[in-house]
């Protein structure tokens, strides 16, 4: 074996240009590499000859077959289970303290995941059941949760969703708020919408759903009165992109239409820094929220995370519902249109100038885009308006990925793809995870990949060039402060998507004296 | 009043916004230290108040996510719904060396995605399958872990027989592990599963799994380093430091470890823990079967380097006890250098604390070194023999608090004014809302690492541009009166 040199041992703290080194350099000194290469004798390791000839048999036809015939096996999935969207819808509304019932290690991962995406404070509570819970059921930690949480953080409203371990042993939510109440946990009055999310059942776009159908329930019970208010609903979904609130709440004072966002989680995800922690920032008043079934009706951004809300509104509330994709130049036409035929206005002139300016900035760059293939992922609706996107900038989508898919979903963009010489490549695979992606981008490779921060392993791996776009994105900052929706926000996704090209081309061509040929300083 | 008396005033403050039943357990968990205490007055390892806010994770959050998770040439099913894999999904920075998806496996997820007719018709045959098509996919992983989740305890299902029955088939490591998120009150008992699963599914076939290092013959410098999960690379400058002073780290468990070095364990003559709390228990077994000892160490800036490194030289012969010398003596000028440079903007600094289970006090004297003062600390997870070795880190008067709530964290550093929080994620933007300088002492904000003299050098770095970061002073606005 191998000894150690003393030599090797001790580099100083500093680099020679007195630099104190952290992970990024020290770990690529002499020294470390050494300290690696001495460790590996411990290891067992396989020989650097044979982890490189599997390495690159992960790259064939043959393994991309044994890949897609897994059964049982999920490996780097796009998805996340339902109680995340249940906390996320939650947060929009006004002074709501998000609740789950159930182990309380979810509610720790819950509020990381979110607060790792948009570097804000993310509070939410358990019943923090334990084994006890298990055996006997969960109704005194709902009773002593309900009573603490409402004591000590005052909310307006607790928005109480299940972990899966309350799923599987069945506790009876209704019943158990109603003995809360009962003992005194909270008044008989103070809203406790709930909704059953078990992780095993869908992913967070049905915790949201679910969540959502709960806290309107909830609020507009009693409620409907002979008239309709005038009001229009809205609501964006999952959509980590808080700019996009800010961005239809604009849109929508130009056209001057009374309105509530249901769920405006804008501030909740993004609140100013005034030197004092505010707990509650959720937008969405609760009187407002309650009054949401006399409006005129409600639209949404993203049918495939509502569809049980929209089938109760439709229902329950008699109410006429509204589904529209505003990415992207024509979507967001589409959207502009109906306002202005509910409105009776004509579209605003700043509208009309941003589009043209969109479409002026798509025009300009459009000759490094058009014809680049391009592999994207993430949850249906999401993926259905940058598919649009890209179809319009003449990009061709090739592998889509969605984890969390659904039939209707797939028939619907199937339609959009057939219908575009820009979506003949395409396929959309359902059900497959980010594994198969890597099996796809190297056996047919592709020009672009567009996912979330998970996307960096495929980027590394296949070196694809990634866009960010998507939830979560933990390793660049305030991407979701940014819009995607309208005509402002197609300008901010040709943006990510054209730089993300030409930094690559940079990146390809900074080798002196080798590669610095094509090292343009104009493009 | 006394400082002592201020803070016991505060603690009953801060008491008061809870309903009865909750203070009086919250009680038992806030204390001021006095000198002479023994245990530091707080209770611990109690289950969290409902609907209380609570930094806690769960049992598979600590036998996945802290010990199994970083050994990276295994495949650790996350055995479940998707969640929990998803949210733990290379959120611990756990470095290591390898080809990923090739021979190491540390920033990948893998699970069963459970659904309906899992939890009706039980995971057991799916889990086999799974075991299977890694086999296929991945032929140089050297064996797999199966973290179970909630669901798997509650409908019954026997992994202990799947594992059993695909070890024999695969010629490869299979361990069960009953890490179900409800089991105990925290991430703590996940440790203690996972230290458990070592000892009764590994350590007994060690000699049939392991591959000695050609010509290795065992020596009497041996040591394993056990609990450094190499958060931004910790383990390494630890093991430089070690090698330096003569000794030959045949093991990392688990940070950067492997399967292999799991199972050379049982050949070290010394075992040396970093992270108490969560390997105490297979350095306990050791002890009892192989006769092997172990130290806790502390190499979170230069005093406790120091005086971790006599220490654990004092256990070898004067060689080693030399060459300690010798490398403390060698670092002296770039200690005092960093120490030049970061005091003078640190002196006199106060800092309050919360981590998990050993950070609470190993990180004190490095903030000491730097002039600074921890007046206030407590663990997420700790229990009552971490509260006894907290005891000779702090000063009369220092805060305590245990499980500490959301609540109790904010009115406590809203009275006691700190200039640095050092706590985890979930913490960091409520401070920072409260202009209150802030880093994470979990992750160390994606910096790193922190161990060692090397890392030391970061830390000083890091707490000096957390603290002096120029933007704190742009919060108040020049329109609106304080």
């Amino acid at each position: 074996m191998t000894q150690n040199t003393e030599n090797n041992l001790t580099p100083s703290v500093v680099s020679e240009a007195g630099k104190i080194q952290d992970h990024f350099d020290l770990f690529q000194t002499d020294p470390y590499q050494d300290l690696f290469e001495y460790k590996r004798q411990f290891e067992g390791a396989h020989s650097k000859e044979e982890v490189a000839r599997i390495a690159e048999w992960t790259k064939t036809w043959d393994y991309r077959e044994k890949n897609f015939s897994r059964e049982a096996l999920t490996i780097n999935p796009a998805k996340a289970c339902q109680p995340l969207g249940s906390l996320f819808v939650a947060a929009g509304f006004e002074g709501t303290l998000p609740y789950s019932h159930g182990s309380q290690g979810c509610v720790a991962y819950f509020r990381t995941h979110l607060t790792r995406n948009f570097k804000e404070p993310f509070q939410a509570v358990s019943s923090s059941m334990t084994e006890d819970a298990a055996v006997f059921g969960g109704l005194n930690n709902m009773v002593d949760g309900l009573a603490n949480a409402y004591a000590l953080y005052k909310p307006k409203m607790i928005a109480l969703c299940t972990t899966c371990m309350a799923e599987v042993i069945g506790d009876d939510l209704g019943a158990f708020i109603q003995t809360s109440k009962n003992k005194g946990s909270v008044p008989q009055d103070f809203p406790v919408p709930y909704a059953h999310t078990p992780s095993f059942v869908g992913s967070h776009i049905t915790g949201y759903d679910n969540m959502l159908k709960g806290i309107l329930e909830c609020l507009t019970e009693g409620k409907k009165t002979e008239t309709t208010n005038g009001k229009y609903n809205f609501n964006l979904g999952f959509d980590p992109y808080i700019g996009n609130i800010r961005e239809l709440k604009r849109i929508l004072q130009l056209f001057d239409i009374d309105y509530t966002v249901l769920s405006d989680n804008a501030d909740a995800f993004d609140s100013p820094n005034t030197g004092e922690f505010k707990m509650y920032n959720g937008l969405t008043k609760l009187e407002d929220a309650a009054d949401s079934i006399n409006a005129e009706g409600t639209f949404f951004f993203q049918k495939y995370t509502t569809p049980k809300t929209q089938s109760y509104i439709e229902k329950e509330w008699g109410q006429e519902t509204f589904n529209f994709r505003p990415f992207g130049i024509r979507g967001t036409d589409e959207f502009i249109s109906k306002l202005s035929e509910i409105t009776g206005k004509p579209v605003p002139q700043e509208l009309v100038e941003e589009r043209g300016r969109a479409v002026d900035a798509m025009t300009d760059s459009q000759a490094w885009i058009h014809g680049k293939r391009v592999a994207l992922y993430g949850d249906p609706d999401h993926v259905f308006g940058l598919v649009n996107f890209l179809l319009e900038l003449g990009a061709e989508p090739v592998h889509i990925v969605v984890t969390n898919t659904n039939p209707e979903f797939e028939t619907e963009l199937q339609a959009v793809l057939d219908a575009s010489p820009y979506g003949k490549d395409a396929t959309i695979w359902g059900k497959k995870d980010l594994w198969h992606l890597r099996s796809l981008m190297f056996t047919e490779p592709v020009d672009l990949l567009i996912g979330n921060s998970y996307g960096k392993y495929l980027w590394r791996d296949t070196k694809t060039p990634l866009v960010r776009i998507g939830y979560p994105i933990f390793d660049r900052h305030h991407m979701h402060r940014y819009e995607t929706l309208g005509y402002q926000g197609a300008l901010n996704l040709h943006n990510w998507i054209v730089n993300t090209i030409l930094d690559e081309l940079d990146r390809q061509t900074i080798i002196p004296a080798k590669t610095d040929i094509s090292f343009d300083l104009v493009r | 009043m006394t400082y002592v008396e201020d803070n016991k005033e505060l603690i009953k403050e801060v008491l008061e916004a809870y309903p009865d039943k909750a203070a009086k357990k919250r009680s038992k968990h806030l204390d001021v230290y006095e000198e002479g205490n023994s245990d530091c007055g707080v209770k611990s390892n109690k289950k969290s108040v409902p609907g209380v806010m609570t930094t806690r994770g769960c049992a598979y959050a600590g036998a996945k996510g802290v010990v199994w998770g970083p050994v990276k040439d295994m495949v650790h099913i996350s055995h479940g719904p998707v969640g929990c894999g998803y949210y733990s999904w290379s959120g611990r920075r756990n470095y290591y060396v390898g080809t990923t998806g090739v021979d190491t496996f540390g920033t990948m997820q893998f699970t069963s995605d459970f659904q309906e007719r899992d939890i009706v018709f039980g995971g057991d045959k799916k889990l086999a399958k799974l075991i299977d098509e890694l086999e296929i996919l991945f032929p140089l992983s050297q064996g797999t872990t199966i973290e179970s989740e909630c669901p798997i305890g509650l409908i019954g299902d026997d992994i202990e027989a799947v594992a059993r029955q695909k070890a024999k088939e695969t010629e490869k490591p299979v361990i069960p592990v009953r890490c179900e998120g409800f089991r105990g009150v925290s991430q703590s008992l996940g440790h203690h599963i996972a230290n458990d699963t070592v000892r009764d599914w590994v350590l007994p076939k060690a000699d049939e799994y392991r591959k000695l290092p050609e010509g290795f013959e065992p020596g009497p410098y041996d040591v394993n380093i056990i609990g450094d999960y190499n958060i931004g690379g910790d383990a390494w400058p630890s093991r430089m430091l070690l090698e330096a002073i003569g000794l030959r780290v045949i093991s990392q468990f688990s940070g950067d470890g492997t399967f292999n070095e799991t199972v050379m364990t049982p050949l070290a003559k010394l075992n040396l823990i970093h992270c108490y709390r969560s390997m105490n228990y297979i350095c306990r077994h050791m002890e009892e079967k192989y006769g092997i000892g172990w130290l806790e160490y502390n190499f979170f800036g230069p005093t406790q380097i120091a005086k971790s490194l006599r220490k654990i030289a004092a256990q070898f012969d004067e060689t080693i006890q030399e060459n300690a010398e010798r490398v403390i003596a060698q670092y002296q000028a770039d200690m005092d250098a960093v120490i030049a440079q970061y005091r003078p903007r640190l002196e006199g600094k106060k800092v309050m604390m919360m981590v998990g289970g050993l950070r609470p006090r190993h990180v004190i004297p490095a903030f000491e070194d730097l002039g600074m003062q921890v007046i206030g600390t407590g663990y997420e997870f700790g229990h009552g023999d971490d509260y006894k070795r907290t005891e000779e880190y702090i000063q009369d008067g220092t805060i305590l608090y245990d499980d500490v709530s959301g609540h109790e964290f904010e009115e406590f550093a809203k009275k006691l004014n700190p200039d640095l929080i050092a706590a985890g994620i979930k913490e960091k933007y409520v401070f920072q809302k409260m202009a209150l300088p802030f880093r994470q002492m979990h992750s160390w904000d994606y910096s790193g690492p922190y161990h060692g003299y090397h890392g030391f050098a970061v830390f000083a770095r890091d707490m000096d541009l957390a603290i002096n970061n120029p933007t704190w002073s742009l919060i108040e606005n020049p329109w609106e009166a304080k």
